[in-house]
């Protein structure tokens, strides 16, 4: 019989509290922990609500090895706007330039910042002096393009920590084990809609919150598990972490939010509870790994080529642009990128085929020089995501020696395997919440960074955006002189529906995971890589049945299991989402990366605009926004951010 | 609203990421408070390694063994089928005739 331990939690199921702020931010990663600095240093009172704990939560929690568009350091090449615009041009304006501009001005800022909080920015211990990638007067190391140095190498692992602690000396009230389960609006004076604060529980104790505050920001995580889920081992399902599912995105389309690109999702890259391997712990020469030297089965290495397919002799040639070339984009979202931004990259695999190359290819470290081995086995690899402890040390654990061993590649790139069209993931700058150049979602008082975005990605992105919400929603607290009164009717309703599997009947229930398995059997079914009008009506009324029929007979034993339950139920919200606006956009896009079989034409120009989705009461309602609608990225964030250009040194001072 | 009791039992899953050494382990609960995907209950005897309530829900991210203050207590280890091959190098006189 299987034993049964004393939940060795208090129970609190049935309990609530109601505190308040200024401003609430929910979600603890890069963004919230940033949203929250930021409102703190303005003098508000914040209060940080995390499922996890803001120590080591989010996608970077245990590390994060480059950051991205970082065109302000002092070794920089390149301008904010060259990097930014550059960025909306590969991705053929279905893309975040707002969020991309924020980042290329304010992400370096940033960095120092989490230097000044204590994370590792720097080769401080003079550990790679003299090498290629290292400025040897500041100390900074550079990633991918060592001419134009806007991608910085970061000891990335001591991050959450150091900002956890920040939080904590700037005075922010942190809920760790809390979960924010649904927006609280109200009516405010002109008689709209507006942001009130939120609502969620404890996962531990299961006690119930009702925050109010004068401006939310949401810095949640994108959706995950709507087509990839394995009941054994969940959380190897997907890339980002197991509780980062886009809860926000389930509670800001309840409340009526507005969403884009949400018909946007890839072939899938990483399910390491299938097909792929752990992320960075394959033999591939992309994202952490560039640029690796490959060799094939017999030890040929295969040459690295330029973008007009000259082969480069040597490795320090893989870092630099083409001739004519100013400067090359890599990175989390460049995948095959357009001529004017490829950099090097080795033979393509059909050419290699065809050239005799023999399967199965490896990663050989020990061929490149010293520096760039060490530094690709050591630090990249130890400071990304998931890797000190996993990879690198295990594999070391293991008997792998960088000098002495090659390491295997599974795929052609760096996903490690392949998979089936209609296995997706939100990959690649996914869709998420429209906002404006102040970060404002259509509900005035509620503002969006990080993953909670629409087309947005990367820990550079993460942190510049969760900054500037931060002080865009101080600022919008600031006018305001008092909370809003809430209905009790909604809170009592939101704690029953919360609580209500606690108190379903087991012997009739279901799990969480056969819900999550019928959810994304029926997205890969009916919302694959190839859709049409019939299909997805067909999985919209498919999970119609589920919300009827299963959703009252899922059943938890405690809060954990609640907290899962609700997950899911979250992945059944955004899945329904993606059903709509994939419904919405009737053509086929390569941007987006579907085809409609009843209509084939790829992005005709009438369908070169973001379909902005919301629900009012349970209807589907759209807009178009033009694809270009930020306007003149300069001036805009000029325009909007003068009290930051001229005094931001204030109030990073003030508090020390 | 009716006051509930709250159950746990381990579930089952096909593969074990962290394994304690008991001789090290002091219960300090570290890994448990740190632990992302709150897979980890603290034991109920005290001093003792934590119970792994959730295995199937780790993703593996070695937060738990960067918070543990005795090294060697906690090993996470991934699944067997995701541990990558690796294997000497090899030293070859093959050249890509097509190369240059």
């Amino acid at each position: 019989m299987e034993q049964t331990y004393k939940w060795p939690y208090e129970n609190e199921a049935g309990q609530e509290e109601t505190l308040t702020c200024d401003v609430l931010v929910l979600g603890g990663g890069l963004s919230g922990c940033f949203a929250a600095i930021a409102a703190a240093r303005r003098g508000q009172s914040v209060i940080l609500v995390e499922k996890g704990v803001t120590e080591r939560s989010g996608c970077a929690g245990t590390g994060f090895d480059h950051w991205e568009s970082a065109c302000t350091n002092p070794c920089s090449q390149v301008t904010p706007e060259e990097i930014a615009e550059a960025y909306v041009r590969e991705q053929d304006w279905f893309s975040n330039g707002i969020a991309h501009y924020i980042e290329c001005r304010e992400g370096y800022d940033r960095l120092l910042d989490m230097e000044r909080f204590g994370g590792k920015i720097r080769d401080t211990e003079d550990e790679f002096a003299g090498a290629e990638f290292r400025d040897d007067e500041t100390k900074l190391m550079f990633a991918y393009d060592y001419k134009n140095r806007f991608t910085l190498r970061v000891w990335g692992s001591t991050f959450k920590p150091a900002l956890a602690k920040e939080l904590k000396r700037l005075g922010v009230k942190v809920l760790d084990r809390t979960e924010a389960t649904a927006l609280l609006t109200a009516v405010n004076e002109k008689g709209e809609k507006q942001g009130a604060g939120a609502m969620g529980m404890n996962v531990h104790t299961g006690k119930f919150y009702i925050f109010r505050a004068k401006a939310t920001v949401m810095c949640m995580s994108r959706p995950a598990r709507v087509w990839l889920f394995n009941s054994d081992t969940v959380g190897l399902c997907e890339f980002r972490p197991l509780q980062s599912i886009g809860s926000g995105h389930a509670m800001g389309w309840r409340a009526g939010m507005e969403f884009t690109m949400m018909e946007k999702s890839v072939r899938a890259e990483f399910s390491a509870a299938g097909r792929s391997f752990p992320p960075y712990g394959t033999g591939n020469n992309h994202n952490t790994w560039y640029a690796a030297t490959m060799v094939d089965a017999r030890g040929v290495e295969i040459p690295y080529v330029d973008r007009d397919g000259k082969e480069l002799k040597t490795v320090s040639e893989r870092y630099y642009p083409a001739p004519g070339q100013k400067f090359f984009l890599k990175g989390g979202v460049i995948d095959n990128p357009k001529y004017e931004y490829r950099g090097p990259e080795t033979l393509d695999f059909d050419t290699l085929m065809k050239r005799g190359y023999q399967l199965p290819f490896y990663a050989d470290l020990s061929r490149m020089p010293e520096m760039e081995r060490k530094v690709i086995w050591g630090m990249m690899v130890g400071e990304e995501a998931k890797t000190k402890i996993p990879i690198y040390e295990n594999y070391k654990e293991r008997g792998f020696d960088p000098e002495k061993h090659m390491l295997q590649s599974y795929g052609t790139g760096w996903q490690s395997a392949s998979f089936l069209e209609q296995e997706r993931q939100f990959f690649g700058a996914p869709g998420g919440v429209m906002h404006d150049w102040d970060m404002m979602t259509n509900i005035p008082g509620v503002f969006v960074a990080g993953d909670q975005i629409f087309a947005s990605d990367c820990a550079g992105a993460a942190c510049a955006t969760g900054y500037y919400a931060g002080r865009k929603a101080s600022a919008f607290a600031g006018k305001q002189e008092k909370l809003l009164s809430c209905s009790p009717e909604e809170a009592r309703t939101e704690k029953e529906r919360l609580l209500a599997p606690l108190y379903a009947d087991r012997e009739d229930g279901i799990s969480w995971k056969e819900l999550n398995m019928a959810i994304s059997k029926a997205m890969q079914n009916y919302c694959g890589g190839v859709r049409c009008e019939a299909l997805l009506r067909e999985g919209l009324d498919l999970l119609d049945q589920f919300e009827r029929d299963m959703v009252p007979r899922l059943t938890a034993s405690n809060p954990h299991e609640l907290m899962r339950v609700h997950e899911v139920l979250d992945i059944l919200t955004v899945s329904r989402i993606v059903l709509y606006a994939s419904l919405a956009r009737k053509c086929s896009s390569e941007p987006l990366f579907f085809r409609r079989s009843d209509y084939p034409q790829m992005d005709p120009p009438q369908w070169q605009r973001h379909i902005v989705l919301r629900q009012e009461e349970g209807k589907v309602l759209e807009r178009n926004v033009p694809l270009d609608y930020f306007g003149s990225l300069k001036e805009e964030y000029e325009k909007h951010n003068q009290d930051y250009l001229e005094g931001e040194e204030a109030y990073i001072y003030e508090t020390d | 609203m009716k006051q509930i009791e709250y159950r746990v039992s381990p579930v089952p899953c096909s593969t074990r990421p962290l394994k304690f050494d008991e001789t090290l382990c002091i219960g300090c609960n570290r890994c448990a408070g740190v632990c992302q995907c709150d897979i980890l209950i603290p034991n109920p005897e005290k001093g003792r390694p934590p119970v792994v309530m959730y295995p199937g829900e780790c993703y593996y991210c070695g937060a738990c063994v960067m918070a543990c203050p005795r090294e060697g207590a906690i090993r996470l280890v991934h699944p067997l089928m995701n541990q990558a091959k690796f294997v000497p190098v090899k030293k070859t006189d093959l050249v890509d005739k097509n190369a240059g």
